[in-house]
């Protein structure tokens, strides 16, 4: 779509609500973008001559003799070289100063990769922590979550996996962020002199909520680039994804239509798979892997955000305090990779999956041990054990603040059997005990 | 001539359209956007408006903008060459598509128009036939792919040609028919059906009366699936339903595999195209991806596209079964079909039922499930039509409205349970929520008596009951302590942890325990039932519980072992000197 050489002006506005407005203009096309009184703003209905519009900041202050202008095409960002070590808002303008980014225009929310087109994952992520690369791997092109209380340290965890793992460029889209936590990520990402390698999109609590419905497009349209045209591997970090889905629902809400769960649209599934679905390895040697957040009330993940989510996205990262060692541990029963089998055993030792399922089968173990110590029974010889190594096993593997390697996580993860176990309870394959059993 | 119309409005991908002429509920019709041109169907007509659900993105499209309808509904193509292809929703052959990207409106042929193949009569002149009957074959991969009748021909014929063997175009005319006014009608080797209707060429469709075998342990021993019978998986998400369904996908005896990838994720569409090339059917020898067809229409391609993706599927595997084949038809997952009938039912403003479905979801669940089903063709011969659906229930909450409609039509429920998961105990069928209708067949359970062994069934039963008592005697375990009960409590808990550890939990990613065919099941299953049948002689229930560990891990190493090898006989051995020490 060209852009007219003159553009027709309407100042008649026939309806007005808290988010959208309602004018008769013809020629408009589905989903183009719009000036209403100065304020941008994108179609989202068609009814005969009768054009509704969403303003993404909100309708105060229109009158209904606002100057609207359309634009003729939907929302875009200029993409090239340029756009790495920058900061931007939601609409792709740059904040903080600096000048325009030059480049091609592209549309954001573009086309779907032909599934047939795509390449099995099978490039591990080394983050160092062990909760995430020995008990749920992380691949390249692979889609997951952190689920976390909103007082949990999610920024920071994704912050150190972000610079731990050795991608080409970092894009964060950040969506209903405090500054506080925007101005860290930034010292972070300053401090570790990966600013050159990083694209910001984002959208702070002090802008309007409706805004933000474009940051994951913007950050997916530049990924993208870096990905396809560039052959890249790109790393993408969202938050907080119950925040993007709260602006989804007032959206819906103020278009009458009927929520179902949660008050949530009925197409939020919908909605956040094709944000999570540009996660991507490409035929290039290029890839996409989306790290999002996810905030949940209360640690309800029946919630439809996180339900919705986990049926998306390929597994997703429980942080959890842990009473026993005082440390912020990654949850092993309700953490899961779903790529992890495509490369532990095969990228990693074959022994990987035996004592990764063995760790987390002995600390089930442990948890019931505790249980009937919380109801007043007599453990056993073998509870005793089983609640020593979990306290080990927590503080050696589970905990966020372990920075090693995975051979050195699996040796550990012997080392401990062999303290407390005997191999009978461990219950691996037999040659594995013969090869790597520590006494 | 072609109605046509105007686009008068737009929400989302439902497009309202003023028709020039006459408009058929659920008619195909193609809008165009600029120069591309995209799919849509009817789902509502009101006077001049007929309300189109588009199958691709509307984005840039405006009022006034063209629309032509096609004059018939969403169709099927069917001829030799479906086989080993990945389609999208609408049959588009995904692999003919150029460029990175899914383009709006792509269409690509969905079998070779240009292909010859060798053809075989089967039928003669003079012949009595009606839709359905082979009038020929070809050779597609090792399937003998039968040539019939359109199903669409409801009347009586007589063959009046029939073109000699040899090498021809799906659209050259081989053979021609005449019915009972003595019209002349052409049949070609390809014929397109209306994928919403149920294809009923055949003679009777009675009880399930076989097992499909999966080589999935807590599926054959415990909830046994009838070949041309449905089943659906339910389950939180991470319980597993992807992995299970990948197994059935890769060991079912089926002849024919449809896999319908219903707004999931494309990564595990990815690991099909992968893997399915390369992966030989243990059976047959031959590659899987001989036998099985893709429709893939992942959670990020368009929304409408996915209702129809289950019903191309179905319409794939039902005209396989015409040809007397047994067909597997699974699809991953419902309820995003679901959720894709609730988006629409929201958009055209209708009035919800439950969690905002659409009113007749029930009904539509159910009619689909019956499409499923064994039957007997009118030249005698059986095709059957197995059905295995997931659903995914929101909140891992089975009393949601998917799972509950879904409940009424299948007759195998495999309830995935979190608990299970959690504690990665896979495949997280629930033993004891989980069933099998088919195991109250008589039919089936004289088909047992005969395929393993007589009285297989009640053996099941037995199973299921220790299972049930080592759960109570668990709970009791929890509430008064390890001291608080008899030690006969803690062996009743670990007979039922032997049956859980050895014969419901299998490792789908050790390439010997991934499958297991049935003899082996009954070997291991019959063994485990008679440790649980003797006494054991415990001091107390530390001893027991130790002394089951060393029993479980010596019955696991012999599910890791091959199967009859010396490992898994030296194994075999270990547990009979293991079980000597104890056994009363």
């Amino acid at each position: 779509m060209t852009t007219r050489a003159f553009q027709k002006i309407y100042t008649k506005i026939d309806n007005i609500t808290k988010a959208t407005v309602t004018l008769r203009a013809t020629g408009v096309g589905n989903d183009e973008l719009a000036t209403v009184g100065g304020k941008l703003a994108q179609v989202v209905k068609l009814n005969g001559e009768n054009v509704t519009l969403q303003v993404f900041q909100g309708t105060e202050g229109i009158a209904t003799n606002s100057e609207v202008i359309f634009h003729g095409e939907p929302p875009k960002l200029k993409v090239s070289d340029a756009l790495a070590g920058r900061f931007f808002n939601a609409y792709g303008e740059p904040i903080e100063g600096g000048e325009q980014i030059e480049g091609e225009a592209r549309v954001i929310g573009g086309p779907t990769v032909n599934p047939f087109r795509r390449i099995q994952p099978s490039e591990l992520i080394a983050t160092g922590i062990a909760g995430i690369d020995l008990n749920n791997t992380i691949v390249s092109g692979q889609k997951i979550p952190f689920f976390a209380d909103p007082d949990q340290p999610y920024n920071a965890v994704m912050a150190n996996v972000a610079l731990r793992a050795k991608a080409d460029k970092i894009i964060l889209g950040g969506m209903g962020m405090t500054n506080d936590d925007f101005l860290y990520f930034k010292q972070v990402f300053e401090n570790a002199g990966a600013l050159d390698r990083i694209v910001s999109f984002v959208n702070t609590t002090e802008n309007p909520p409706v805004e933000r419905l474009l940051v994951p497009d913007m950050a997916l349209t530049a990924a993208e680039y870096f990905a396809v045209d560039k052959g890249e591997k790109v790393l993408v970090l969202l938050t907080d994804m119950t925040l993007y889905s709260d602006a989804l629902a007032i959206v819906s809400n103020r278009m009458d239509q009927i929520p179902s769960k949660d008050s949530m649209p009925g197409s939020l599934y919908s909605d956040l798979a094709k944000i999570y679905e540009k996660a991507v390895q490409l035929p290039n040697g290029g890839s996409i892997t989306i790290i999002a957040v996810t905030t949940l009330s209360g640690g309800d993940i029946t919630h439809a955000v996180p339900d919705n989510t986990g049926y998306i996205t390929e597994g997703q990262l429980f942080l959890r305090n842990d009473t026993d060692t005082g440390k912020v541990i990654i949850d092993p029963f309700r953490s899961l990779s779903r790529l992890k089998q495509l490369v532990i055993g095969k990228k990693t030792r074959e022994d990987h999956p035996q004592v990764m399922n063995a760790c987390v089968r002995l600390y089930a173990d442990a948890a019931n041990a505790k249980t009937k110590l919380e109801n007043g029974f007599d453990l056993s010889d073998y509870d005793e054990r089983a609640l020593k190594f979990a306290h080990d096993y927590s503080e050696k593997l589970l905990s966020i603040d372990v920075n090693i390697e995975i051979t050195q996580m699996l040796d550990i993860a012997w080392t401990l059997f062999g303290k407390y176990f005997t191999p009978a309870e461990v219950a691996i394959k037999q040659e594995l005990i013969e090869k790597y059993w520590k006494n | 001539m072609k109605t046509t119309g105007r686009v008068s409005g737009i929400i989302s991908n439902i497009v309202i359209v003023k028709a020039d002429g006459a408009v058929g509920q659920n008619e195909i019709c193609h809008v165009w956007c600029g120069e591309t041109r995209m799919m849509a169907e009817v789902i509502k007509v009101v006077g001049d408006d007929a309300y189109v659900q588009v199958f691709d993105s509307t984005r840039g499209l405006k009022i006034g903008d063209k629309v032509e309808f096609e004059g018939h509904m969403l169709e099927a193509t069917l001829a030799p060459g479906i086989l080993s292809r990945n389609y999208d929703g609408l049959q588009n052959d995904l692999e003919k598509m150029n460029g990175l990207f899914i383009e709006r409106g792509s269409i690509t042929d969905p079998i070779d128009f240009e292909r010859k193949w060798e053809f075989k009569p089967l039928a003669k002149v003079g012949d009595k036939v009606s839709a359905g009957a082979w009038l020929g074959e070809v050779q597609e991969q090792w399937v003998s792919h039968k040539i019939m009748v359109p199903f669409v021909m409801t009347e009586n014929y007589t063959v009046k040609s029939i073109v000699a063997a040899g090498e021809y175009k799906v659209t050259e005319v081989v053979a021609v028919v005449t019915d009972a006014e003595g019209k002349d009608h052409e049949i070609t080797m390809v014929q397109k059906w209306p994928v919403k209707q149920a294809i009923r060429a055949y003679a009777a469709k009675p009880r399930p009366s076989r097992v499909m075998e999966t080589g999935i342990r807590s599926i054959d021993t415990f909830n046994p699936i009838a070949d041309g019978g449905t089943g659906f998986i339910p389950g939180p998400f991470g319980a597993g339903k992807t992995v299970l369904q990948h197994a059935l996908s890769k060991q079912a005896e089926a002849d024919i595999i449809i896999m319908v990838a219903c707004g999931e994720r494309a990564n595990e569409v990815v690991e099909i195209f992968a893997e399915f090339p390369e992966l030989e059917d243990p059976r047959t020898g031959h590659k899987l991806m001989e036998r099985t067809t893709i429709i893939c229409n992942t959670s990020n391609m368009p929304v409408a596209a996915r209702e129809a993706s289950v019903y191309t599927g179905m319409t794939i595997a039902e005209y396989y079964r015409a040809m007397g084949l047994k067909v597997l038809l699974l699809a991953d997952s419902t309820s995003r079909w679901a959720q894709a009938l609730r988006e629409m039912s929201n958009r055209l403003e209708e009035l919800p039922g439950q969690d905002a479905f659409p009113m007749d979801l029930s009904a539509i669940i159910s009619n689909f499930y019956s499409r499923a089903g064994l039957v007997e063709l009118n030249n005698g011969a059986t095709g059957s039509v197995t059905f295995i659906g997931t659903v995914s229930p929101a909140g891992g909450n089975l009393k949601e409205p998917v799972t509950e409609s879904t409940k009424k039509a299948a007759r195998c429920f495999y309830a995935l349970s979190q608990g299970r998961a959690d504690s990665k105990r896979y495949p997280a069928i629930d033993p004891l929520d989980s069933y099998s209708k088919y195991l109250e067949y008589p039919e089936v359970s004289d088909y047992l008596d005969e395929r393993i062994g007589k009285g297989w069934v009640e053996k099941v039963y037995k199973g299921k009951t220790l299972v049930q008592r080592g759960k109570e005697a668990s709970e009791q375990i929890n509430i008064l302590g390890d001291d608080g009960v008899p030690v006969e409590y803690h062996e009743r808990f670990w007979k039922s942890e032997l049956i859980d550890f050895v014969i419901l939990q299998q490792d789908a990613f050790d390439s010997i325990d991934a499958n297991c065919p049935i003899e082996r099941q009954k070997y291991m299953y019959e063994k485990v039932l008679s440790v649980c049948e003797h006494d054991f002689d415990f001091v107390d229930f530390d001893e027991c519980s130790s002394y089951f560990k060393q029993l479980i891990n010596l019955f696991r190493q012999m599910n890791y072992s091959i199967y009859k090898s010396e490992q898994y006989y030296a194994y075999d051995k270990k547990v009979d000197e293991w079980l000597a020490t104890k056994i009363k």
